[in-house]
């Protein structure tokens, strides 16, 4: 390939990803923002103002002016949100560390398992992928109920007398999001344990370490990106998180999700459920902002 | 191995060539709710008049009408539900139907026309498809070791504590959806079913609220397959889902037997209705499919498929026995009085409506 041509290549490597953010995140973002920033009509669309290309920008400027931040106001004004906004932290959080914990053992046993069977190692990891989401989560309704196969078994061996309640309540949303998303913990755990240098732990453990304090001291450390972008994966979506809530969860389990689904269908005020989605967004790029920052100074000292 | 998807690639050029050759074939694009329909009646359609159906289906109003007030869904033929109508007309959603192309609307049944004509009046936008009630789906055998009878259950066993109390561990769903389940509540409290006022929702809220420990679950979709399983006891629902969790839990055999209760007092109807959007594409097309829907053998044949009454008189004679005689489906006439029909909240009601549920359904 000439010089120029592989110019022009890098260009294109580069453009990719930006145009990619741009068309899938940023202007579907703006829309939801301008919607957030009108008020409901009973119309198609369901909220005003509507722009008019054909009349320009004196058009969009008259619509701008009609905007309005209301809906921020009216989401302070009910403790519903900021309920509900807590309480998806929360269940997100729990169910984070709770994924991390089963997660890690894993990654570290495939990255420590014989070169040769990882690949079938990692493959199993995907494997639950190869059925519906869906699917998998109305199967843990008939592991978890009353009658379940778990309290089945349970009863069965004499470890409980009385069927124990799990389902439809927050502890079958914690299983829920926990299977979900235990991939997406395990991955990127097994990519950072993968490439660490064993060499490193011996190195620790002739230097006199016991071998738990050369993990925490040497393996964990090292693993820290990781353990950063398995739960970043997992906190996130999980905090938005509607299926697994709606259908393992009781009715009094209150996420953000749910508020946002009657806000929209219920209500038919798209613009509010804008309004939610748009603080959720906040509430999700806050922490993310903070780990990058975190990071970038941590590469920085280690030069 | 690569011979296959070749002919996969060929079948697929195929099939993409086969929809630009078809633009002069006449098309009527329909969207119904899931599993409401005997397929065959569609090929007869086609078989008929030449114009090919695309059929699809979706399961809630919401999802139906987030379509069509986002403009553009390309359907001809739209399936909602009369209270979702109401409003989806007052935005401008619908076009009004051309009677002249509807010779079969004789065939209509007045008793159900007139109540539609609550939410469409003058009845200009939409026809009748199928109607039914929201009652009490039950474990008849469960409910009978508890309550010790055999008679039907009432809204005592949902609405009255102590009753509802007996019922706890056996399990209870409530829809999670206000505008089905309050009127029932109102109705039991002797207030209007109809009633939008704050202070009667208030007493809705606290009577539900005295019933809310004794509720597993408030779902709009789960019970059916609870009902089946011998999962819960009792459920608020539609007539047409209790149906089919009677039936898988007859297919299934296990022991379980499930009915639906219209309680004596009254229980709410609810209407689908056939109607065409404002920017449908095949809007001729869309007539000559609801007059042949309105034909009496045709509409007959949904109703012995889905298990649901429909709106047409004229269909009455050629319902099978089993449909036509279940006083679940179709009720007595004495019955048939106290069922009543609600007219939609508006937003601000809405809004009050769907607040109050949250605090019931959640505690918050």
């Amino acid at each position: 390939m000439s010089r120029i041509g592989s110019a022009i290549f890098n260009r294109l490597v580069i453009i990719i990803p930006y145009a990619w953010l741009l068309f899938f995140f940023l202007i579907p973002f703006v829309i939801v923002l301008r919607i957030s920033l009108s008020t409901t009509a009973v119309a198609m669309p369901p909220y005003t103002p509507v722009f008019d290309l054909a009349e320009g920008i004196s058009g969009i400027i008259a619509g701008v002016k009609e905007f309005s931040f209301d809906n921020y106001i009216w989401l302070t004004e009910d403790a519903l949100y900021a309920k509900a906004y807590m309480s998806s932290v929360i269940i997100a959080f729990i169910s984070t560390i709770l994924t991390l914990l089963i997660a890690y053992p894993i990654a570290y046993g495939m990255a420590r398992a014989p070169s040769g069977i990882r690949p079938t190692l990692l493959m199993l990891v995907i494997l639950p992928f190869w059925t519906s989401f869906l699917i998998r989560v109305y199967a843990w309704i008939a592991i978890l109920k009353p009658e379940g196969l778990l309290n089945q078994f349970l009863m069965s061996i004499g470890v409980i007398s009385e069927p124990l309640i799990i389902l439809n309540t927050n502890w079958a949303i914690y299983i829920g999001i926990v299977y979900s998303y235990l991939p997406f913990m395990v991955l990127p755990l097994y990519s950072a344990l993968e490439k660490m240098d064993h060499s490193l732990t011996e190195a620790a453990l002739d230097l006199g370490c016991t071998p738990i304090s050369a993990f925490w001291r040497v393996t964990f450390p090292l693993s820290i990106p990781g353990v950063v972008a398995g739960c970043l994966l997992v906190f996130i979506p999980a905090v938005g998180e509607f299926v697994i809530p709606d259908l393992l969860g009781g009715s009094e389990t209150l996420m953000i999700g749910k508020t946002l689904w009657n806000e929209f269908n219920a209500n038919r005020d798209w613009p509010v459920s804008a309004a939610v989605a748009t603080i959720l967004l906040l509430i999700l790029v806050v922490p993310i902002m903070f780990f990058q920052h975190a990071q970038t100074k941590a590469d920085g000292e280690g030069r | 191995m690569s011979r296959k998807i070749v002919s996969a690639f060929a079948a697929l050029i195929l099939a993409g060539s086969a929809s630009i050759a078809s633009a002069q074939e006449r098309v009527v694009n329909v969207f119904n709710w899931s599993d409401y329909i005997d397929a065959s009646i569609l090929e007869d359609f086609t078989k008929e008049t030449g114009i090919k159906v695309v059929y699809d289906v979706f399961d809630s109003n919401e999802i139906l009408e987030t379509k069509l007030l986002a403009g553009g869904s390309g359907y001809d033929v739209v399936v909602p539900t009369a209270t979702f109508l109401q409003r989806q007309i007052a935005a401008g959603v619908f076009q009004k139907l051309d009677k002249t192309k509807l010779p079969n609307i004789t065939n209509m049944w007045d008793e159900i026309t007139n109540r539609i004509a609550t939410y469409d009046p003058g009845n200009e936008y939409a026809v009748d498809y199928m109607w039914g009630t929201t009652g009490i789906g039950y474990n008849v055998e469960k409910v009978k070791a508890i309550l010790g009878t055999d008679e039907k259950p009432t809204w005592d066993v949902l609405f009255n504590p102590d009753v509802a109390a007996k019922f706890k561990d056996c399990g209870i769903h409530i829809l999670d959806s206000p505008t089905d389940v309050v009127p029932s509540v109102l109705l039991y409290l002797g207030l209007n079913p109809d009633s939008h006022a704050p202070e009667d929702l208030a007493k809705v809220e606290e009577a539900l609220l005295k019933v809310r420990p004794f509720v597993r679950k408030f779902h709009s979709s789960e019970y059916i397959n609870a009902l089946a399983n011998g999962d819960i006891c009792l459920a608020i629902g539609y007539s047409g889902d209790v149906f089919q969790a009677r039936d898988r839990a007859a297919e299934a055999d296990a022991g379980v037997k499930v009915d639906f209760s219209i309680p004596p007092t009254g229980a709410q109807m609810w209407f689908d209705v056939m109607a065409i959007p404002a920017d449908a594409p095949h809007p001729e097309e869309a007539h000559a499919f609801i007059n042949y829907m309105m034909k009496p053998e045709v509409i007959a044949k949904a109703s012995d498929y889905v298990f649901y009454a429909n709106g047409n008189k004229a269909s009455q004679q050629f319902i099978s026995k089993d449909v036509i005689g279940d006083t679940a489906i179709y009720p007595p006439e004495d019955v048939m009085k106290k069922l009543f029909t609600t007219t939609p909240f508006d937003a601000k009601e809405q809004r009050v409506l769907t607040r109050m549920w949250t605090k019931v359904a959640t505690g918050q």
